[in-house]
């Protein structure tokens, strides 16, 4: 394997980062929550497209909109239930995150209970075949996945930018309360943020089982956790700094797999984590906010 | 008031020592068999567990998710040790102990700068990715003996060491929340940035809180090496930070009592309920989530259970009776 394509493989992976912490992001940064259960969203996005193709049988765009649903579903169930009550009874900040930890057990081991721990091999719905340039080879599936998240931030990076749904979401992560006096309903806004991160999570996790087809209770996780680097590394609450933090993220983590270890790999992970809190917390693309008293 | 602190010290003190005396006496008469020997140890592992947890995240205000982590670290260091060391068994064991406290706190140093510099719950996630890695990297290094473990750990851990180490423990994260460096603590889980700005060194003071509570995880780890016989980094996953955790939020964050409440509860109930061991996690999480919605500070939340608190109340009590009495 030479550079070339470890770097390609890189951005594969790093796209699927990108996607996921872009849910993590937008949470954090409307809500300065860790929202530790958007990781077992992808999970319940992989399983919910293994059960329509494999044990319901339906095409892949029906699977893929169903994930869809479900897991933009899932995501505001999620908020409604488990988070709303805290945020508005102004509850302390540990509070909400311990919740947002026992969500994320509590879907890993449900998951667990209803498919057993063993994973389930996801299908093949991805066309075959590659394209060659120069030594590298590209899969279609690398391609289609990059296409993919690029069309999603793309389409995301307007969303924010341009409608009105985008600019309430910006004000009540300015300032919740200001927002609120000024006519923006911030409950529902911050409804559909959970709901838009869950939606591309939902994609991500289609994007991951192709390209690691075993399904499992745990898959999230990691994952989850890798997205969450990736999302501090760009600059939390940046949509185009969660871009770029997935696709150096991806990188970073295919170079060191290739040329070191796998076990190493994590560790690196890890250490770039660190390595941004120590010299620059605000990450690569974020603002640094003065703290107000 | 100096001589009033005295006295609940010496009550407590003298409490702890009938208890100890008690379940010695039912261990070496065998009327607490070798069974239930070994989970009173294993409560009182946890108990130094989830009292030294609810230091960082109860006191302090920081979710941490790798308490497991620096226990694992703790024992591994105390299990290589024992292995190699040819010191006397129980100077061993001391001495084991405060290593794995040690390299635990050396740990806990090398994560808590980077996060506790900055506002934030950075140290949850940091923690959380620990507790991960240790356990990858366990699995990998060719001195902790891989996936397989250590095995052969010479049993030095024996009931009264335990109970020794986790009254001592309980004793010394009490005398720190109540001391200057406690209150300071205290101060910044309630308004970091109203303690900055009376004076308080923020990171100086969630540096301390965050390392002591590493510090005694890693003695945990160390009993627990020296009682189990064998370790294996699959001990050390995810789900036992969450039970440390479920400990410190049943029990109350900022109740140390509590805790100990909790961690004697969550060592004896799995025991009894063997049939739902499947479920366990799933029951769990859902009893977290349920605390937090309907009490976010825990089921004691930050009270305190002592014998001197209830006389008081009690007299309070009595007076009032006799008051309402002489006004009828």
């Amino acid at each position: 394997m030479n550079v070339l394509s470890q770097i390609i493989n890189g951005l594969h992976i790093g796209s699927i980062y990108a996607l996921v912490a872009l849910g993590y992001s937008m949470v954090y940064g409307i809500i300065k929550l860790i929202n530790f259960a958007h990781g077992e969203i992808i999970m319940v996005g992989a399983y919910a497209v293994y059960v329509m193709l494999v044990l319901v049988g339906t095409p892949l765009w029906i699977a893929v909109l169903v994930s869809l649903l479900f897991c933009a579903c899932m995501g505001m169930l999620i908020e409604r239930v488990a988070y709303r009550r805290l945020r508005n009874k102004n509850a302390p900040r540990i509070s909400l995150l311990i919740t947002a930890i026992g969500v994320s057990i509590f879907l890993q081991n449900l998951a667990q209970t209803i498919f057993s721990s063993s994973g389930k091999s996801f299908p093949n719905v991805m066309p075959q075949g590659s394209i060659r340039l120069g030594d590298a080879e590209i899969s279609a599936l690398t391609l289609i996945t990059l296409a993919t998240a690029a069309v999603l931030m793309i389409g995301l990076q307007l969303l924010v930018s341009k409608t009105k749904m985008g600019k309430a979401m910006r004000a009540v992560s300015e300032d919740a309360g200001a927002a609120k006096l000024m006519g923006i309903n911030t409950n529902v806004t911050i409804t559909w943020t959970f709901a838009i991160g869950s939606a591309l999570a939902s994609i991500a996790a289609l994007l991951y089982s192709s390209a690691y087809p075993l399904v499992t209770p745990y898959m999230g996780s990691t994952l989850g956790l890798k997205a969450f680097i990736a999302a501090v590394l760009g600059g939390i609450g940046s949509v185009p700094g969660a871009m770029l933090g997935g696709f150096l993220l991806g990188i970073a983590e295919t170079l060191a797999k290739g040329y070191i270890s796998s076990v190493v790999a994590d560790a690196i992970v890890f250490g770039i984590l660190i390595l941004v809190l120590l010299i620059r917390p605000a990450g690569l693309l974020g603002r640094n906010v003065k703290e107000k008293v | 008031m100096m001589k009033k602190k005295g006295k609940s010290y010496l009550i407590n003190f003298a409490l702890v020592a009938v208890l100890f005396v008690v379940l010695q006496v039912l261990i070496s008469s065998g009327v607490i068999n070798r069974y239930y020997n070994g989970i009173l140890m294993l409560v009182g592992i946890n108990v130094i567990l989830a009292v030294s947890l609810n230091l960082a995240t109860g006191f302090l205000g920081q979710l941490v998710l790798g308490h497991a982590g620096f226990m694992a670290v703790g024992a591994y260091t105390a299990a290589l040790f024992t292995l190699n060391s040819s010191l006397p068994e129980g100077l061993a064991l001391v001495v084991g102990m405060v290593l794995g406290g040690l390299v635990a706190a050396v740990f806990s140093a090398v994560i808590g700068i980077p996060a506790l510099r900055l506002r934030g719950d950075y140290i949850a996630i940091l923690t959380l990715g620990f507790g991960e890695i240790i356990r990858v990297l366990l699995n990998s290094l060719e001195f902790t003996g891989g996936a397989k473990g250590l095995n052969g750990i010479p049993a030095y851990t024996t009931f009264p060491s335990v109970f020794i180490v986790a009254a001592l423990t309980v004793y010394i994260i009490y005398a720190f929340i109540n001391s200057r460096h406690g209150r300071a603590v205290i101060a910044i889980r309630e308004d970091e940035i109203a303690a900055e700005s009376a004076g308080i060194h923020t990171t100086y003071y969630k540096m301390l809180a965050f390392i002591l509570s590493a510090f005694f995880a890693g003695v945990a780890g160390a009993l627990y090496a020296n009682y189990i016989g064998v370790l294996a980094p699959a001990k050390f996953d995810f789900n036992y930070s969450v039970e440390i955790l479920l400990m410190v939020v049943m029990g109350g964050m900022g109740s140390i009592t509590g805790s100990i409440v909790a961690a004697v509860v969550l060592t004896f109930l799995p025991e009894l309920l063997r049939g739902f061991s499947d479920y366990r996690m799933l029951i769990y999480s859902a009893i977290l989530i349920a605390i937090m919605l309907f009490k976010p500070t825990g089921l004691l939340g930050q009270q305190e259970f002592s014998l001197a608190g209830l006389a008081k109340r009690g007299k309070r009590w009595f007076a009032k009776r006799k008051k309402g009495k002489e006004g009828a």
